[in-house]
């Protein structure tokens, strides 16, 4: 009787997810809509010809990722994740006390305005330009090191926020090995390190990763015109 | 306990504004700081040692940073009153959509209409198609928050107190192109609370002319 009442109440729930597999972004609402256990239809994008569907989700960027709730759309990234955990009360990825929520905000902000950026342009860079990025990044990896001191994860116990938002650092090093570059190391981010092997070992999260092998391939096509500095 | 609040700004500051708009609807007593950009004072680089920027909230003693977390943070402690963001999730989402539209497109825009040379018809045209976007947004609601003034409302009147500025250095103007825009405009500006905390427009003006000459721009 409780599987059927179940399954009514997932048939009145419509939840699409468009993305695009290698996407920080899309990867992100995925992993949030898992650890809520929501229901989702997913729908591969192809950004050069993009569906009429996105376009018409979101006219405004015309950019993945975009949630439709019930035929409603949400866009960006971020405000997807404050949605879905509002939505979707349950395991919440955001703290409920006003000021944790708005250091977690914080964070999720500064990776997605400084880290980000700087991890597209390293992988963009060569030579003397892309030791200075290196170096800008490592500063960025030692401030979100601090802030991480000695919990699990940023969000505590089990993933948060700011750990959905810092899938960027997923894509860093894949970017590291893909183009041959050597930023976070677990000599130089002892802590940060162990909080990436978590992050990439919780059943959730992995779930949610681009294929290995897949990524590195598509990053050497994307970037690796420029050759790697030792 | 009296809650303790301090505000490190600096007055032509439309990020600054924004929080002043939101203390002010929120009827909240504060100590407001003016803080020398050329000379941090050592509070502002202990608050926010990050990104040493203004503004700063600092509620009993505990700093928070970036002006649309600051003004959800005054939403979300004092929430009894005024109320800027929606209690419906999905209206929740569009607010913050447009917020963040605001902070990066509009935000850029309005940096190229007077700091590019030779792209200033482009630069015009682009900040106007911006404006009636947003214009659309607004469609016929008396604010962007529906019958009441809300969070896209704190965060674009800002954008409107430079708007005035940006008309004379760029030469071109909003009004027959954004009318709906001028008449929110003009209804934000009635509010006690967006009237006390947006600049006198001679005295940004002013600031502005100093502040191109520190860009080296003519």
């Amino acid at each position: 009787m409780a599987a059927i009442s179940l399954q009514t109440e997932t048939m009145a729930e419509e939840v699409k997810l468009f993305g695009t597999w290698a996407s920080v972004f899309s990867r992100r609402i995925e992993v949030a809509l898992k650890l809520k256990g929501v229901q989702f239809e997913y729908i591969e994008e192809n950004l050069s010809n993009k569906s009429p569907a996105l376009l018409k989700y979101n006219p405004v960027h015309k950019k993945i990722p975009v949630l439709v709730h019930n035929g409603k759309p949400v866009a960006e990234s971020l405000v997807i994740l404050e949605y879905i955990d509002e939505t979707w009360k349950h395991n919440p990825i955001l703290p409920t006390d006003p000021y944790e929520k708005a250091m977690a905000r914080f964070w999720a902000k500064y990776i997605d305005d400084k880290l980000l950026p700087a991890a597209i342009k390293v992988a963009m860079s060569k030579g003397e330009e892309q030791k200075g990025v290196i170096e800008e990044i490592q500063k960025q990896l030692k401030t979100l090191e601090s802030e991480l001191k000695e919990k699990k994860f940023f969000g505590g116990e089990s993933l948060g926020f700011v750990d959905i938002a810092a899938n960027t650092i997923v894509w860093l090093v894949v970017a590291q090995e893909a183009l041959g570059m050597e930023i976070l190391t677990e000599e130089k981010f002892p802590v940060l390190h162990g909080w990436y092997q978590r992050l990439v070992d919780d059943a959730v999260f992995k779930e949610c990763m681009p294929p290995r092998e897949q990524h590195l391939s598509f990053v050497k096509v994307r970037f690796g015109s420029s050759t790697p500095s030792k | 306990m009296a809650d303790e609040i301090i505000l490190l700004d600096f007055w032509p500051s439309m990020f600054g504004m924004k929080v002043r708009i939101a203390l002010a609807e929120k009827g909240l007593k504060y100590e407001y700081r003016d803080e020398d950009l050329f000379n941090k004072g050592p509070l502002l680089l202990e608050m926010n040692p990050i990104h040493k920027k203004i503004p700063v909230l600092i509620h009993n003693g505990k700093p928070i940073c970036e002006s649309q977390i600051i003004v959800q943070y005054i939403d979300e402690v004092w929430k009894d009153k005024s109320p800027l963001l929606p209690s419906d999730p999905y209206h929740r989402a569009q607010a913050r959509f447009w917020a963040d539209y605001i902070d990066k497109k509009l935000h850029l825009l309005g940096q190229r209409l007077w700091r590019t040379k030779g792209e200033e018809q482009e630069a015009n045209k682009e900040y106007i198609e911006c404006l009636k976007l947003l214009e659309g947004e607004l469609g016929d609601k008396p604010y962007f928050g529906g019958e009441n003034f809300g969070f896209v409302d704190v965060n674009l009147m800002p954008y409107f107190s430079w708007l005035y500025v940006f008309e004379i250095a760029a030469n071109f103007s909003i009004e027959a192109e954004c009318p709906k825009l001028i008449t929110w405009a003009k209804r934000c500006m009635e509010k006690e609370s967006v009237s006390t905390s947006l600049p006198d427009r001679q005295k940004l003006y002013d600031f502005f002319l100093q502040l191109k000459k520190w860009h080296g721009i003519e």
